[in-house]
């Protein structure tokens, strides 16, 4: 049977185009990958090749005809044996390409077509739950013997728990092993562990990164430390392209179990470049799991989470935090799930949300307000995505006031984001707008006094309190 | 065939060479057809086309043996296919369908089989580089002897991460194969104009990898050299890289107009250089086949290739609830 040729669609946004020039003429044989015609498409001209064999049975379309509809019939090939005479045939329908029945610009006639664009109509809505239901049960039995551990101390612990645990999980990073870690925060692995699963790397993020990302895939659990997040955004292709979205883009066949840690957030006087706050670019991402503990506690119990997760975990930490003391449960083996703050202080006056240092200024603040009979709640939600909803909108319902804080830039941040789901599902309970209390919206200075400035404080925190609750 | 330098002989059985010549037409009438169906529509987006380039993944498939990974860009195609990926399930996905391995998510440069081993499938040039090191990296952690085959461009060779990632392999002897796939031209950009070495694999020398060019439009010297390569990364003498000269036939994506290059250069390629008639004269000239015998070869393939193309039209859409799966491993 005659085969019709098509006008194609030869970029992805042409709906018609130019039949330019005919390179074939009727009787002319063509062979698979000759060229056949130019045609001009919304963005250049194009050469168009054949991809079946045959005779030029009829040019159906002249050359120089403009606004030619992709999907009508340009020509008719014809096969070995076949003469003009059939012709007919093809255009009745039935051709060998089967063209025409497929051809999206068929309309309603075309059944697969009119289910297919059904289909891609509804957008299914992202299940959301209307009455919150914040899980309050405690991260550890009552009782528990505790001791007192830096954050250093917890995350170190968590690393060296989980390498004991499972042979696939191995650290890299600049300076993780001989040199025992910038922050020694890998103190020790080294020598328990040897150089096969702690290993130390060029100064190249981007590359490791990558690494990282490829051995996940091939089955181990890295633990990828950056001196310090600012140096990742050489790497966030890798975090975001790679480990974030390839179970996605492999329908479910690509996990990518890895851990990215370092410290995050300003230190103190080195400026703009070392000093920056990434909990709200990476939580904006589908796909990675991002987390900023504060306490000891938390940061043992969350690491070792990550380590265990079979996704990619960004673990947010802070350098003036690391020397800081807790107390931490004494157990064999203690976790802290992901998406479930934790309410650091109870109280029924106002919610004050923040995460990671942020919760230094809220809880000075919340001390001194007290001190004034202001009863702050103040909530550590530990991990930013998933994000505990439910815990902060629960409190919300209940004080009607929300102060967010964190260090962060002001524009797109978390605390942004909090008001407006605040906003959707808990209007009507609000007595006053949130506010966000966050750095400012200025690249970090170096001067001590500045830098004091660039950053959200206790006083701030204070104020916007007194600011929500009409003081 | 001119300008070959191929013996006419070669120590190749006839078995080997009809395998050859089965896997690169198999790639180069799935891509005619998947042009075809891009023109009606059926595809969209980005796709780009392998034709001409079939020996490289061909050649180098035959070093390959179980366990082995590959990983590679956006022109991936022909990689999947030539490991053994079912046409149906990458056509599918070239039509965003639910049988797609992708289930329709990942489209024409996202594709990947955990059971071939075949790791993708990359969009963003040159993230596959060291992607594929730490696959290597995985295998040698392991200690079982598999090796990587990391597949490149010309163009991807001036990405700064694929020289963090030489100078990592080499210093940690990782069991990769780097394969630069040069076809002259990173989309419209000639190789003269955008890289200042004429060969590209002696940039490996700086890191102490050792590497060679091959004709890429011969497939029994790609899969000689490929062989040598394999060796010595299974020793555990750590990356080897081949340049694999070859050229695409049709332009960098569909919208293409290909107007960095004439018409004549193309043709010249195609009736001197093209792989699979190599293999063709090989197959008649040495009576290890006739004519009749190929052209049943070329209706297999074409059968094949033609129910591809009905499986990915009838394929159903992706259910609206695949919008929300898949976004993470559950724990």
């Amino acid at each position: 049977m005659p085969t019709e040729i098509l006008m194609p669609a030869l970029s992805p946004t042409m709906e018609e185009g130019t039949l330019a020039k005919w390179l074939v003429k009727e009787g002319d044989t063509v062979s698979s990958g000759d060229i056949m015609a130019e045609i001009e498409t919304d963005k250049a001209t194009m050469e168009f090749e054949a991809v079946d064999e045959g005779t030029i049975g009829k040019i159906l379309i002249e050359e120089g005809t403009e606004g030619v509809k992709v999907n009508t019939p340009i020509a008719v090939l014809l096969e070995e044996g076949e003469s003009a005479d059939d012709i007919g045939e093809a255009s009745s329908g039935g051709s060998a390409s089967s063209a025409k029945e497929d051809a999206r610009e068929d309309g309603g006639e075309d059944e697969d077509d009119g289910e297919s664009r059904a289909a891609s109509e509804p957008v299914a809505a992202s299940p959301a739950a209307p009455v919150p239901q914040p899980d309050a049960s405690p991260d550890w039995p009552e009782g528990t013997e505790m001791t007192k551990m830096t954050v250093r101390e917890a995350l170190n612990a968590a690393m060296a728990e989980e390498m004991r645990n499972d042979d696939t999980v191995f650290i890299m990073g600049e300076e993780v092993a001989e040199y025992q870690g910038a922050y020694k925060i890998t103190q020790g692995l080294l020598d328990e562990f040897g150089n096969k699963r702690v290993i130390d790397t060029p100064i190249t993020e981007h590359g490791f990164a990558g690494i990282g990302v490829g051995a996940a895939w091939g089955g181990l659990k890295p633990i990828v430390e950056f001196m310090t997040w600012n140096f990742a955004m050489q790497a966030i292709d890798q975090i975001i392209n790679s480990a974030a979205k390839t179970n996605y883009m492999s329908g479910g066949q690509l996990g990518c179990s890895i851990v990215f840690r370092g410290p995050n957030g300003a230190a103190a006087r080195v400026a703009a470049q070392h000093s920056q706050d990434y909990a709200a670019w990476y939580s904006h991402v589908p796909g990675l799991k991002v987390v900023q503990p504060y306490s000891a506690a938390d940061a043992k119990g969350l690491l070792k989470s990550a380590i265990r997760d079979p996704n990619p975990v960004i673990f947010l930490e802070n350098e003036i935090l690391y020397g800081r003391s807790f107390e931490v449960p004494v157990l064999d083996d203690f976790t802290i799930p992901f998406g479930k703050a934790r309410i650091a202080r109870p109280g029924d006056d106002v919610t004050i949300v923040t995460f990671g240092i942020g919760m230094t200024y809220a809880l000075e603040a919340a001390d001194k307000l007290a001190e004034e009979g202001v009863n702050a709640e103040v909530i550590d939600l530990r991990t930013l995505r998933p994000l505990d909803y439910d815990t902060v909108l629960a409190s919300v319902m209940k004080t009607n006031r929300c102060v967010t804080v964190e260090e962060g830039f002001p524009v797109a941040s978390m605390g942004n984001h909090l008001s407006a789901v605040i906003m959707e599902r808990a209007f009507d309970y609000l007595d006053a707008p949130v506010i966000n209390c966050t750095g400012k919206d200025v690249p970090m200075p170096y001067a001590a006094n500045l830098e004091k400035l660039a950053l959200t404080s206790t006083k701030e925190v204070i104020e916007a309190v007194n600011k929500v609750t009409y003081r | 065939m001119a300008a070959r330098k191929t013996t006419k002989k070669p120590n190749v059985s006839a078995d080997e060479l009809k395998k050859y010549y089965r896997d690169m037409l198999l790639v180069r009438r799935f891509e005619e057809k998947a042009g075809q169906l891009y023109g009606m529509g059926l595809i969209g987006g980005f796709c780009h086309l392998y034709i001409g380039q079939e020996a490289v993944v061909v050649g180098l498939e035959a070093t390959a043996e179980d366990g082995d990974k590959r990983i590679t860009t956006y022109r991936d195609h022909g990689h999947m296919l030539a490991c053994g990926m079912d046409p149906d399930g990458v056509m599918a996905e070239l039509t965003g369908r639910e049988g797609g391995y992708s289930k329709g998510k990942g489209g024409s440069m996202h594709m990947f089989s955990r059971e071939k081993d075949f790791y993708g499938g990359h969009g963003i040039v040159g993230a596959n580089v060291p992607l594929g090191a730490g696959l290597a990296l995985a295998d040698q952690y392991k200690g079982n002897g598999r090796v990587t085959f990391t597949y490149f461009g010309d163009g991807a060779a001036n990405q700064g991460q694929v020289y963090e990632t030489f100078n990592m392999a080499a210093l940690w002897k990782l069991p990769v194969v780097f394969v630069i796939e040069n076809n002259q031209y990173a989309m419209g950009t000639s190789q003269k104009r955008s890289t200042s070495t004429p060969d590209i694999y002696t940039r490996g020398e700086a890191f102490g990898i050792p590497g060679e060019a091959v004709d890429g439009m011969d497939v029994l010297a790609v899969k000689e050299a490929g062989a040598k390569a394999v060796a010595h990364c299974r020793k555990g003498d750590g990356p080897y890289i081949l340049e694999v000269k070859t050229y695409r036939y049709r332009g960098h994506s569909m919208s293409d107009p290909a107007k960095y290059r004439t018409r004549e250069e193309v043709q010249k390629m195609r009736d001197e250089k093209d792989c699979i008639e190599h293999v063709r004269e090989l197959l008649l000239e040495g009576k290890h086949a006739t004519e009749e015998d190929l052209k049943a070869i070329d209706k297999e393939i074409k059968d094949v290739v033609n129910k591809s193309a009905d499986f990915a039209k009838e394929s159903a859409e992706p259910d609206v609830s695949e919008l929300w799966t898949d976004i993470y491993v559950e724990a």
